[in-house]
């Protein structure tokens, strides 16, 4: 007769994932003793300066004497930082934009909110000649704001929604060109995509404010943003060609030819059948594209415009506020990486929902 | 009945019916389209040039350039020609890019397996730093290293100093210069002689174990005769080096090699930032590679570290070449942003300073956009060719 055994020692739950998820093997229990003691010696002080020390409130950049951080530098200035030079009496034009594209995008974030599908078309179609009325003015009684006035967080949103709503067309004309049968479209296309691919965004801005007025009629001119919006446009179209061509070669071939067996010409073959399912594919792609766009958008500070780096650059240079360097780029970078993290969330678990685990 | 009608005929098809028609109907609109817009830019240029004042041709970059840049890895002082400041630029946007490439692919390796790690804290840390670096945009980094961090180191006058030799101030590090002496030649030739047999040796023993199966040890052996050889040149030559320590003199250092800011600066953001996206690349690949691949391994003897350095890595370098060359590409190109805190880089010196002291901004853009097309299209020739060779080979 065989004795039974005692049941294996279990140990206390934490304790057993420590010992297995932490100090494993000699060389983990090193790196987790360095690591624990990095992470102690520099949690204390980053906090102390972030909040326990910090300054938040106050009257003028006098009142910042404490070892921490100088937040009150960016609440005294944050308007400058949303609107730039917008005037204050006008500023709600832009909130109700603001407003808008929340409305808008938001939801998209939301799986099964209502109309969510009619709301993300308003975002891309009705919400941009909103703007476009809104924002500048001139008609219908707004006043006039000129485009240099226009700056900070408002600027930067600008840019990339009209880099995005004007790449998307452009890229899918350029990427359905790209695989069309006919040599020289498919060249020019071709030329058209590599270049712009392989050149800095910088060389291209410098050039959409240096060469376009050399390219245009005599007395033809832009305003600087308007400029830099066709350099970044082009420059996306690019990007996004590429993103939607390999949307298109993911469709099985029989799609297209079953579109062909039913009669459909080419146009309404891509139309009904080809796009619809090649950019809901592409559809995360598009969105790290964007992202990509979003922080590609403050490289126009150093074509002199005012984007949200751009204002928190000119006013840390401002002789009134002295070492507040640390505290902009803090809050310029928490800004980017709420929108970003969120974004690039957002598009890894749509790619996991998409992925339908039997591709190629 | 309609018995007039003609017997029936096989239905001609329309011209404009017909595919192929439309096709070359459709190319040569396209082609007059462009050919059009090409004319009217080139007629508008020139007009608004003429207008202007702008002269046009190459012969500016024979002129003498009147401007000097704080750095450069070729002679170079006003005097020299503009032609001269676009090279000078050139070879720092190569030198910057090259730094940050080795650099971001060896932090982005090593981050990539942390994320793989099965120490928790290890693999959470890996995944924090990912998360934060890569939603940052790259100029705002660049900014903080340079605005935020170099500019507040002590000034020279209060360099940190490590052991009288190596100085960090808020103009730059400063790092000892080593200086031929004659008889140096020898150890340079030690060192061409010890690559020379290391190559050799290595063929030796590929091709003895392919014969025999017996391994012999040429990651030892190469590292003894790499470093060997060169000592013992050097300490039979009697140690001709000298090294020129940089001092303070006035207000600054002089002698030694200076790592300018600007370029520390760059070099920082570029890899943290660019390793971050190469870790990502890392870790998927080797996650690509099937678990049973691994097991296999182990079940023919082969020990954790030859598991992967021959079967998991081989095979995750396939997944991770492509994605890793269009990083190469974005660190080349990114580096431009030099321009915003003043590295004399291409963009900076040529595009920037040349092309306003010119005003020929038609060649100076298409020498600059010549430029990053030859660069990125070499980039990707050469990581086509090692792609070609680390690929499956099927029937």
């Amino acid at each position: 007769m065989s004795e039974s055994m005692a049941p294996p020692k279990r140990a206390f739950a934490p304790i057993r994932w420590m010992r297995e998820n932490l100090f494993n093997t000699w060389y983990n229990v090193l790196l987790t003793v360095v690591v624990v003691y990095m992470i102690g010696t520099s949690v204390g002080p980053l906090l102390n300066w972030l909040f326990l020390d910090a300054t938040f409130t106050g009257a003028d950049p006098k009142d910042c004497i404490g070892d921490g951080a100088c937040w009150l530098f960016i609440n005294q200035r944050l308007n400058f930082f949303m609107y730039g030079f917008y005037p204050d009496a006008q500023q709600w034009r832009v909130d109700i934009m603001f407003l808008l594209l929340a409305v808008a995008f938001v939801p998209q974030f939301i799986e099964r909110f209502p109309a969510r599908r009619w709301l993300g078309i308003f975002g891309m179609t009705g919400l941009p000649i909103i703007g476009y009325i809104l924002i500048p003015g001139g008609w219908f009684g707004l006043e006039e704001v000129q485009s240099h006035k226009w700056g900070g967080l408002m600027l930067t949103l600008i840019l990339a929604y009209v880099g995005i709503i004007g790449s998307l067309p452009l890229g899918v004309i350029l990427a359905l060109g790209r695989r069309s049968e006919m040599p020289i479209i498919r060249g020019f296309c071709v030329i058209f995509i590599e270049v712009w691919r392989a050149v800095p965004l910088i060389t291209v801005l410098f050039m959409a404010s240096v060469m376009l007025p050399l390219f245009l009629p005599e007395g033809m001119n832009f305003e600087k943003l308007l400029r830099a919006l066709i350099g970044i446009t082009l420059w996306q179209s690019a990007y996004m060609a590429e993103v939607i061509r390999g949307g298109l070669q993911a469709i099985p071939r029989g799609q297209y030819e079953a579109a062909s067996a039913l009669g459909l010409g080419y146009w309404r073959k891509m139309r009904l059948i080809i796009l619809p399912q090649a950019l809901t594919l592409v559809i995360p792609g598009i969105v790290n594209t964007f992202i990509g766009l979003f922080m590609d958008t403050t490289l126009v500070l150093i074509i002199g415009l005012f984007d949200i780096l751009g204002t928190v650059q000119s006013t840390i240079t401002d002789p009134s506020w002295q070492n507040v360097a640390t505290e902009g780029y803090v809050f310029v970078a928490f800004c980017f990486w709420v929108f970003c993290f969120g974004m690039s969330r957002y598009s890894q678990n749509l790619e996991r929902k998409l992925d339908t685990g039997h591709k190629t | 009945m309609n018995d007039t009608n003609p017997p029936l005929q096989p239905s001609r098809s329309k011209p404009w019916n017909d595919p192929r028609v439309r096709a070359i109907f459709f190319q040569v609109v396209a082609l007059a389209v462009i050919a059009w817009s090409g004319w009217t830019l080139i007629e508008n240029t020139l007009a608004n040039m003429e207008s202007r004042g702008i002269s046009t041709g190459f012969g500016f970059l024979d002129q003498s350039a009147g401007f000097g840049i704080i750095m450069s890895l070729i002679p170079y002082d006003a005097t020299y020609s503009y032609g001269r400041t676009f090279f000078v630029g050139l070879l720092n946007t190569l030198l910057v890019s090259a730094m940050g490439i080795v650099a971001a692919t060896i932090l982005g390796f090593i981050v990539g397996v942390a994320r793989l790690s099965s120490n928790w804290l290890i693999a959470k840390l890996s995944l924090a730093y990912i998360e934060v670096i890569r939603n940052i945009p790259i100029l705002l980094q660049i900014f903080f290293w340079y605005f935020a961090v170099l500019r507040s180191l002590p000034t020279p006058r209060q360099s940190v100093d490590v052991g009288g030799v190596f100085f960090l101030n808020n103009r730059g590090l400063y790092l000892p210069d080593p200086i031929a002496q004659p008889g140096f030649g020898w150890v340079e030739a030690a060192l061409v002689i010890a690559i020379v047999a290391v190559v050799v040796i290595k063929r030796w023993a590929k091709k003895r174990q392919q014969a025999t199966g017996q391994i012999f040890p040429t990651v030892k052996v190469g590292i003894g005769i790499l470093i060997g050889l060169p000592l013992l040149a050097y300490l039979v030559t009697g140690g001709p080096l000298q090294w020129d320590v940089p001092a303070l003199k006035g207000f600054n250092f002089g002698g030694g090699i200076t790592l300018i800011p600007e370029l520390a600066a760059l070099w920082v953001a570029l890899t943290l930032f660019t390793a971050a996206f190469i870790a990502e690349i890392v870790r998927s690949g080797i996650l690509a590679v099937s678990k049973g691949q691994t097991e296999a391994a182990r079940a023919l003897g082969l020990h954790n570290g030859l598991t992967l350095r021959l079967v998991v890595i081989p095979q995750a370098m396939r997944v991770i070449i492509p994605p890793l060359t269009s990083q190469y590409l974005n660190l080349f190109k990114n580096s431009s942003l030099a321009t915003a805190i003043g590295y004399p880089d291409l963009v900076s010196v040529f595009m920037g300073t040349t092309l306003n002291q010119t005003g020929q901004a038609v060649e100076v853009v298409a020498m600059t956009m010549a430029v990053y097309l030859t660069v990125s299209l070499l980039i990707s020739f050469f990581m086509n060719l090692y792609n070609r060779a680390a690929a499956l080979k099927e029937r």
